[in-house]
């Protein structure tokens, strides 16, 4: 099966039950961050934030989101991870998916390091027979030593996103959806994990990308999509 | 070319069937969740029953006598009873705020919401199992007539967990969504307590009797703690539990359909 996400017509609006103000009645704000504020039939505050996208990501696509804070970014990635499901329109994603917009989602802190790795990579949904396998080279590539059989609530930060990155990092994928470029460690770990990150990347048929590093984008990204208060301004190829 | 959109009815029965088959991560998370709490506890999950026998062993000859029952026949019913209970009031308790609760899993990635219900539940069968150990050992004193009908125990908690399954989908969208509700749970839980014969019997209320009778958590309670304190559970009481959960799956079903999209946007 050909790897795609491919999105028609797609709006995420979000609910605010708390936020009835008698100011926003029958009105359209346009701020200058954030989607659209506006009202749902229920008279409920909603933010829109999609509105009416649509568009193809097919193999071999990079893709950089950019756009400013609150332009729907984020809420994009997450749609296509399939957390939220949009309010109209439809979505399909072929292919395996590595999320990676919390890389430490499912961690405990007062487990081992070693028992971390089967936590979390079930979560990222491996069983445990296909995590088996990756931990030798997660211990080894995280360079944590004996501190893997240590509870997590005595690494430091730079070691704890180690492990995390370590296993997030550790079994390929189809689409890989990335907030923000990762980098962790030291200079040196550092450049460890860009290459491991590269490899990763370089594996998946497609890379969805938010960032507000337009470098970074054009160095990473053949396709470039702008957003804007939720609406698609640009997909162009670069 | 484009297939058919699944319907919300097919999406509510794949979200059901892929959470329950999901089982190595609710057993998981369920563990974890326990292992959790008492990580540097030597006893660790041993003090609820420690706190739960405390519990009965003050209370049982106290409310024996302040009812004029027979102590020998009240402390088990009573042992059974308190346990059955907590598993109950735990269940609905952490349902209510079981999808609240996973809100970090729900907003970043794709899961069936159906585990973080079964997480729930599986975390309070494993505090259940630990109180047992208060059963056996009111048993060694007061011993359960042998029999057919001990055969109901695990099919009757079997059936609360099935029906813990409804509940916990069903309260836990309607309290995602009306932040008020888990607050007025826990408030109807706690009279729960008083109103629902656990400490008392059913039969103290001679001619009021029906007053138990159509309280359904009586029915639930009665259906663990009749097999285990000899004559077992009357067909009522089996019959209410089978009509609850037939009306409980279909009305789960029907709400899950219209709003399982929604829950994410809602926690």
């Amino acid at each position: 099966m050909m790897t795609s996400v491919v999105a028609t017509n797609i709006s995420v609006e979000f609910p605010i039950y708390g936020g009835k103000s008698r100011s926003l009645k029958n009105t359209f704000i346009r701020a200058a961050t954030g989607g659209l504020l506006a009202r749902d039939a229920a008279d409920h505050v909603v933010i829109r934030a999609l509105n009416d996208l649509s568009f193809e990501f097919r193999e071999g696509d990079r893709v950089g989101i950019v756009g400013h804070n609150g332009s729907g970014k984020s809420t994009l990635l997450r749609t296509i991870a399939g957390a939220y499901e949009p309010v109209s329109g439809a979505i399909d994603v072929a292919g395996k998916l590595a999320t990676m917009l919390s890389i430490s989602l499912g961690m405990d802190t007062e487990s081992t390091g070693y028992e971390n790795i089967f936590l979390r990579a079930t979560i990222m949904g491996l069983r445990t027979r296909e995590i088996e396998p990756l931990v030798d080279d997660i211990c080894a590539f995280s360079e944590l030593g004996d501190y893997i059989h240590m509870p997590m609530r005595t690494y430091s930060s730079g070691m704890s996103m180690r492990l995390a990155f370590a296993i997030s990092t550790s079994f390929p994928a189809d689409i890989v959806l990335m907030d923000e470029w990762m980098s962790v460690g030291d200079a040196e770990f550092s450049i460890k994990a860009q290459a491991r990150l590269r490899s990763m990347l370089d594996q998946a048929h497609i890379l969805v990308l938010a960032s507000h590093d337009e470098q970074l984008i054009r160095r990473n990204c053949n396709k470039i999509m702008h957003l804007d208060h939720g609406q698609l301004v640009s997909l162009d190829s670069v | 070319m484009q297939t058919a959109r699944p319907s919300n009815l097919d999406l509510a029965l794949k979200d059901l069937k892929n959470g329950i088959s999901s089982i190595h991560v609710w057993l998981m998370l369920g563990w974890q969740e326990i292992r959790q709490r008492y990580r540097r506890s030597v006893i660790g999950p041993f003090w609820l029953t420690i706190s739960t026998g405390a519990m009965i062993a003050g209370m049982g000859p106290l409310y024996g006598r302040l009812f004029g029952q027979d102590i020998s026949a009240y402390f088990p019913y009573l042992a059974i009873s308190f346990i059955v209970w907590l598993l109950i009031a735990n269940l609905i308790n952490d349902c209510s705020n079981a999808f609240i609760a996973a809100e970090g899993f729900i907003k970043q990635i794709r899961m069936p919401l159906t585990i973080h219900i079964l997480r729930v539940i599986w975390k309070n069968l494993i505090i259940f199992a630990h109180n047992l150990a208060i059963v056996a050992l009111v048993f060694l004193f007061y011993p359960p007539e042998p029999g057919w009908h001990l055969l109901q125990f695990p099919i009757a908690l079997l059936l609360i967990a099935v029906n813990a399954l409804w509940f916990g989908i069903l309260v836990g969208l309607l309290c995602a969504r009306f932040r008020d509700i888990p607050l007025i749970i826990s408030s109807v839980v706690q009279v729960g307590f008083f109103l629902t014969p656990v400490m008392w019997k059913a039969d103290m209320l001679g001619k009021h009797i029906w007053f138990a009778k159509i309280n359904p958590l009586y029915h639930f309670i009665e259906i663990v703690r009749a097999p285990l304190i000899g004559g077992g559970p009357t067909l009522l009481s089996w019959g209410a539990v089978l009509t609850i959960t037939l009306t409980g799956y279909v009305v789960m079903i029907l709400v899950f359909s219209r709003f399982r999209a929604r829950i994410a946007y809602w926690v």
